[in-house]
């Protein structure tokens, strides 16, 4: 079965020329991945994979960087480089936080 | 009345991020983001030194590195020759840091026109270029570049007659590609660094040509 | 660099020779795009051995390294429909386990 990722030929529109400024965390992403990879905890291929993956309508609905965060993580969970719950408790401290600048 | 960041004199010593994130709620994927680099951070995998200077890195790699090499290849033709040999190499020469990439370069002819594309994932040549435009990375382009090239050159103002070639390069596995154009007329004598800022980035991933004298 | 010659599985084919991509269609990673199984082109060059990506996505290191490819095709050969002059072609990059020789 063809992957939704692959989608060489397949018919679609017009092009979207306007380019937007990269927002500071997606370049904090990129940069992620270069880290990792540079130090053995990602590879490349892991990466596609974990994006290839998604569900088409949620990787059709995650923009670049989200798609590629979320890869990220899989990776690393997988890898055991992070637990779950460890995450799970982190993400709620940030959200925690965020919530409380006014 | 939200409240706003005060700047005292103390905090003029460390740089501003280059663009803040927005200060309404954090998506959920940016709260992973956010996470996930302090979990690495407070285990010793990576610093926030690291991340600051692989961000600065990244933001200094620009077009410009790869229209250094396109003047260079357009005034030297024993460089140009290397280059076509082996790209990485011959972005070495110029002192560009290509790390790892596998940079292959294909040259634009009279009657060839090369157009990049990486239909499976948006494989760009990061590392000479910079970070790639929206639109390469969009369904659109990597659908449409591999069966209507023409049509999507068309859609940039590039329309190439019948007799040209056009010939679409999908990045599909190591190898990362630059085009090379070619040098307009009515730049005989010019330096090389006149001649760099003829060279756009889409002239590079092959949808547009270089600018005219 | 690709993966050093000892490491490596022997090339079989060479610049200018015919090849088909094979028809499979199994899950998992994979670089060989949909569109492009089961064409013929022709070979333009060797690029080197590399590890197989279809391992390394899973954090294997995809050795012996497999001979990667850039294979020239016809885009009328490709798409049926295809609109633009005979002369336009497309190149890809096919790791050497993807190709079979053909008459």
């Amino acid at each position: 079965m063809r992957g939704h990722h692959d989608m060489g030929g397949l018919p679609a529109g017009p092009i979207e020329r306007a380019e937007h400024d990269y927002a500071f965390w997606e370049k904090r992403v990129d940069a992620l991945m270069m880290l990792l990879t540079e130090r053995n905890l990602l590879r490349v291929d892991e990466n596609r994979r974990a994006i290839e993956a998604l569900a088409p309508d949620v990787y059709d609905a995650m923009s670049y960087y989200e798609r590629w965060i979320a890869a990220i993580t899989q990776v690393l969970l997988q890898r055991g480089v992070l637990t779950a719950d460890e995450l799970g408790r982190k993400m709620a401290e940030v959200e925690a936080r965020a919530a409380r600048k006014p | 009345m939200s409240e706003q960041d005060t700047h005292t004199p103390h905090d003029h010593a460390h740089p501003h991020p280059a663009r803040p994130d927005q200060d309404e709620s954090l998506g959920y994927y940016q709260v992973m983001e956010v996470a996930v680099r302090e979990l690495l951070i407070e285990k010793g995998v990576i610093s926030a030194g690291d991340v600051r200077r692989a961000v600065e890195a990244m933001d200094a790699r620009t077009p410009a590195q790869g229209a250094r090499i396109v003047a260079r290849a357009w005034s030297d033709p024993a460089y140009k020759a290397r280059l076509l040999a082996d790209g990485s190499a011959a972005a070495r020469e110029l002192g560009i840091d290509v790390g790892a990439t596998h940079l292959l370069v294909v040259e634009n002819k009279p009657k060839l026109h090369n157009l990049i594309v990486c239909t499976l994932c948006s494989c760009y040549p990061r590392m000479v270029l910079g970070r790639p435009p929206d639109w390469y990375k969009s369904r659109n382009y990597r659908s449409r570049a591999v069966n209507e090239p023409r049509a999507v050159l068309a859609e940039f103002g590039t329309s190439l007659a019948d007799d040209v070639e056009v010939r679409v390069h999908d990045s599909t596995a190591d190898m990362r590609y630059l085009v090379l154009p070619e040098r307009p007329a009515g730049t005989a004598g010019w330096d090389e660094a006149r001649l760099a800022e003829l060279v756009t980035r889409d002239s590079m991933i092959g949808v547009a040509e270089v600018r005219r004298p | 660099m690709s993966a050093p010659a000892n490491a490596a599985l022997p090339a079989r084919f060479r610049a200018g020779d015919r090849v088909g991509v094979r028809r499979a269609d199994p899950p998992g990673h994979l670089r060989t795009p949909w569109y492009i199984r089961g064409h013929v082109g022709v070979i333009e060059r060797l690029c080197g051995a590399f590890p197989n990506p279809e391992e390394l996505a899973f954090n294997r290191p995809g050795l012996p390294a497999q001979p990667l490819y850039r294979v020239r095709f016809r885009q009328r050969d490709v798409w049926p429909d295809y609109r633009g002059p005979q002369h336009d072609t497309i190149e890809i990059e096919i790791y050497q386990h993807w190709l079979e020789p053909t008459g």
